[in-house]
């Protein structure tokens, strides 16, 4: 039985304690949406293929906190280079993960190269990440929490979901709202004014 | 330069190697305070730079001006967002280039980077250079902008690839 990047997301973040995330734009932005808005979430609208590095920037200013990346396979696959670059760097309190539904799903489905058998977390772990896998089913989702909450990364995932038309679910647009409540958030009131 | 940035508390670096910038890249590294990050296109360098923001760091960028080709996107969330940001940018295809495949992005550079928001600086000789990184770090950081430095390749020096062949 396939798994619903929803509930994937969901799982990852319920409970997320001190958790700083980038949501890759279109679909994971909506998901991590769905699974509740929160400032120190920062979803994207665009800058397709920076979520990734995004995620490297904010992991290597912040080294006492988890930093988790979600993002798409059309997203991921347009930064590729970022892997060798977060692989480089090899930043112990970030992973990135993969909602891999092997479709473009905001321009009309069309597929991606991940449905032509390209292996992004074989790609991740010759990248140098510590881990990367493939998930499929609900005890991998499992154990990939666990990796994002407790042990030493970088850790990189690819969860393999279903291909389905879900409900559109979308957090503020506005940019500088979006920067301003994350830094707010992480960094107290006083950084609006730095 | 590197002092400009020390003193402006720059904290993440990062750049696409670059031979006009190699002094200045060096210095980065060799400093316990700045975090160098090599990238494997400058693209990447502007999502670096956000998520650092966000985490409370600031970040230069040091590319050729082939890179801000590769940036003009991602720059759409910079002033979105209204990120700070430094770039940094050696010219290549102005004063006697002599690759002519350079010309062109060279030669846009400083329009491209201006219809994207970016507030661009020139640096002709030695002298200014410092002053110019300082003036651009002062707008990007009061106006919450990114802001170029454009190091004129008159400075650095024209790569003639006949003399390279003939050493």
């Amino acid at each position: 039985m396939s798994l619903h990047r929803r509930d994937v997301v969901q799982t990852l973040l319920t409970d997320r304690g001190a958790l700083l995330v980038v949501a890759g734009l279109g679909s994971t932005a909506w998901d991590c949406t769905a699974a509740g808005d929160h400032d120190l979430t920062f979803p994207l609208w665009g800058a397709m293929g920076c979520a990734a590095v995004m995620g490297l920037g904010l992991a290597l200013a912040q080294p006492q906190r988890r930093v988790l990346v979600i993002t798409g396979d059309g997203e991921m696959l347009m930064g590729l280079g970022s892997l060798a670059t977060i692989g480089v760097q090899k930043p112990n309190n970030l992973s990135v993960v993969v909602i891999d539904n092997e479709r473009y799903g905001e321009t009309g489905m069309q597929e991606t190269h991940t449905a032509h058998g390209v292996d992004l977390a074989a790609i991740a772990r010759a990248s140098g990440f510590v881990s990367g896998v493939q998930v499929r089913d609900a005890a991998g989702v499992a154990a990939l929490r666990t990796a994002i909450h407790a042990s030493a990364g970088p850790h990189f995932a690819q969860v393999k979901v279903a291909v389905e038309k879900i409900p559109l679910v979308l957090p503020p647009r506005e940019g500088t709202l979006l920067k301003n409540r994350f830094r707010a958030a992480l960094l107290g009131p006083a950084a609006a004014l730095e | 330069m590197h002092q400009v940035l020390q003193q402006h508390r720059i904290g993440i670096v990062g750049y696409v190697p670059d031979a006009g910038h190699k002094r200045l890249i060096e210095l980065c590294q060799a400093d316990a305070r700045m975090r160098s990050v090599v990238l494997s296109t400058e693209e990447e360098g502007i999502g670096l730079a956000a998520g650092a923001w966000l985490g409370g760091q600031r970040s230069a960028l040091l590319m050729q001006s082939s890179g801000v080709g590769n940036i003009i996107n991602a720059l759409g969330m910079v002033r979105e967002c209204r990120f700070p940001l430094l770039i940094l940018v050696t010219m290549r295809g102005e004063n006697g280039e002599f690759n002519p495949w350079q010309v062109p992005m060279g030669q846009a550079t400083p329009e491209v980077l201006r219809a994207m928001g970016v507030a661009v600086h020139h640096v002709s000789s030695a002298s200014d250079a410092a002053g110019q990184v300082d003036a651009s770090l002062r707008i990007a950081h009061g106006s919450y902008r990114a802001a170029a430095v454009l190091i004129a390749q008159r400075l650095i020096g024209i790569k003639s690839f006949q003399e390279q062949a003939n050493q």
